[in-house]
């Protein structure tokens, strides 16, 4: 983002965790509640972009041995004449997704959970600064009539 | 509720293939990944000095390698601009759009037409003000209750392909601001419902938001049972298209409700059999995912119960004999659809009863309401209308 702009940039989705980066603006005056946000915000970014790209890379890495176990049992190659990848089709898969989401299900709830609390905090917070901003603005627009 | 009708999102509901998602990438994909790090590069030197430094170079390398998406839809379907830094300003112009897609503008058009079928299979004279009311009411609570869903979801609809788009993943309108937009929709909406219809519309309308937002969007994760309780808030607006006409919960709010719940099943289990990859990596707990078997079983099952329900709409009174007539083709369709689904649980069967149900409702739909039961005769007729405005009188004065 350029130095002079004055506002967040988000950015496009990271490659492992897909989600999207935001990069934020301090302000020069930047008030108490204002920091509080914006720490929050950074540090939910970063836990979130932790758990996610965990999760992503996990996923793909247990799919690939899976799929490599299953064609080794059925005596497949990982790649057919042409060069293609061998692939399971989707029911096979089916026993891989179940798997994987059940080994999963703790993990998930206690992201759940945390991810619940820290969107509804950030959501707070925003109102709270919004509502600083606004008599801000009030009090400055008092003294300059 | 449980997903979007809409015709475009249906279509890239085809789901990724079953290959083996790269670790590698399509070359097509590598050149646009050269010319977008130059793009970034010359960007990054001129940070603000700040002492966040150190987030910065974090972010700096995940941008570097930030291009480009694992999979060839995306790439596809996303536009160049999304691949690049925008500003996190608000755009006027962009609102109404926004909105648009943050209150599920399309699927809340579909709600608003099964809650008009309610009122229009209602029993009781035409009232165009109760209906224009009580259809705006069910619109606004509906947009209330989808925004507020994509508000507790980011970071999920982030991760799967049919959701990435959505306003609050790209950053189009804050979290704040989705919140105070579903609030000035959902307050509004049963105010409106509660004062301007009846109550009991009102009381439905509120429980049914509390029951997407608060129970079924948490649910989607934790637990199957999710989606009967979203078959639930799907047969919730008939009903309260009915009560608005009628002012009371009878036997026939309580069937057409029945039959948009059983409609449910065949039309979501489909569509989820398509979607498994993505539930399984996001954690999100589904039929298609943990019992195959089930899902199916209760696909063709409540199938067959639409048929049952149909029998059923003559003895209530509703509809004339006609109805489970001239429905049975339709019914017995999506029940052979639902039969080959469970049988071949495949890929193709799924996407035909997927594809059936958006068809089947709306047919089946106009078609009870073409054998509705004739008015009662004219004295009768006569008597009721008295007896409505008397009762309408009786709910606006305070």
């Amino acid at each position: 983002p350029p130095a002079h702009s004055c506002n967040d940039w988000i950015g496009p989705p990271d490659k492992y965790s897909n989600l999207r980066p935001v990069i934020f603006y301090v302000p020069q005056n930047e008030s108490l509640l204002e920091r509080r946000l914006r720490e929050l915000r950074e540090e939910t970014q970063a836990w979130n972009q932790r758990f996610w790209a965990r999760q992503n890379v996990s996923f793909q890495q247990e799919k690939e041995e899976f799929i490599y176990s299953r064609l080794k049992a059925k005596g497949l190659k990982m790649r057919d004449e042409t060069g293609q990848k061998a692939t399971l089709n989707a029911e096979e898969m089916a026993d891989f997704y179940k798997d994987f989401l059940s080994k999963n299900f703790r993990k998930h709830m206690h992201y759940n959970r945390d991810w619940y609390k820290r969107n509804f905090t950030i959501t707070f917070l925003m109102g709270q600064v919004a509502l600083e901003r606004a008599l801000r603005w009030l009090r400055w627009k008092k003294k300059n009539i | 509720y449980v997903t979007q009708h809409n015709r475009d999102l249906s279509q890239r509901a085809k789901p990724k293939s079953d290959s083996v998602a790269p670790p590698f990438h399509e070359s097509q994909q590598l050149d646009q990944e050269k010319t977008v790090m130059h793009k970034i590069r010359p960007i990054s030197p001129v940070h603000q000095p700040s002492s966040e430094t150190s987030t910065r170079n974090e972010l700096r390398e995940m941008t570097s390698a930030a291009e480009v998406e694992g999979s060839v839809s995306s790439v596809k379907a996303g536009s160049k601009e999304e691949r690049q830094w925008r500003e996190m300003k608000l755009q006027l112009d962009d609102l109404p759009g926004i909105l648009a897609r943050l209150s599920k503008i399309k699927l809340t058009a579909l709600v608003v037409s099964t809650a008009s079928a309610g009122f229009a299979m209602a029993p009781v004279p035409f009232d165009l003000t109760c209906f224009l009311l009580a259809s705006l009411g069910t619109g606004l609570a509906s947009c209330a209750a989808n925004s507020i869903n994509q508000f507790f979801e980011v970071p999920f609809d982030s991760n799967m392909n049919r959701t990435k788009n959505r306003p609050l993943v790209r950053g189009q309108i804050s979290p704040l601001l989705a919140v105070c937009f579903a609030a000035s929709c959902g307050v509004p909406g049963i105010a409106l419902l509660t004062l301007g219809v009846n109550p009991l519309t009102g009381a439905l309308g509120a429980f049914n938001i509390f029951l997407y937002t608060c129970c079924y969007t948490p649910m989607k994760r934790m637990s199957i049972a999710n989606t009967w309780v979203g078959a639930v808030v799907g047969a919730i607006p008939p009903v309260m298209g009915w009560t608005a006409a009628t002012g009371s919960l009878d036997a026939g709010a309580v069937l057409l409700g029945g039959i948009l719940y059983s409609w449910q099943f065949p039309h979501f289990n489909a569509l989820s059999w398509g979607l498994r990859e993505d539930y399984s990596r996001g954690g999100y707990c589904m039929m298609s995912v943990t019992h195959p078997g089930l899902c199916r079983r209760v696909a063709l099952r409540h199938c067959l119960a639409l048929i049952g329900l149909s029998t059923v709409a003559p003895v209530l009174d509703i509809t004339t004999w006609t109805f489970p007539i001239i429905s049975l083709p339709i019914n017995l369709y999506i029940s052979y659809l639902g039969f080959r689904f469970y049988r071949d649980a495949d890929r193709s069967s799924s996407r035909k009863l997927f594809f059936c149900s958006l068809w089947h409702l709306p047919l089946l739909l106009l078609v009870m309401f073409t054998c509705k039961k004739p008015f009662l005769e004219k004295e009768e007729k006569g008597d009721l209308l008295s007896g409505n405005h008397g009762r309408a009188l009786e709910i606006r004065l305070p």
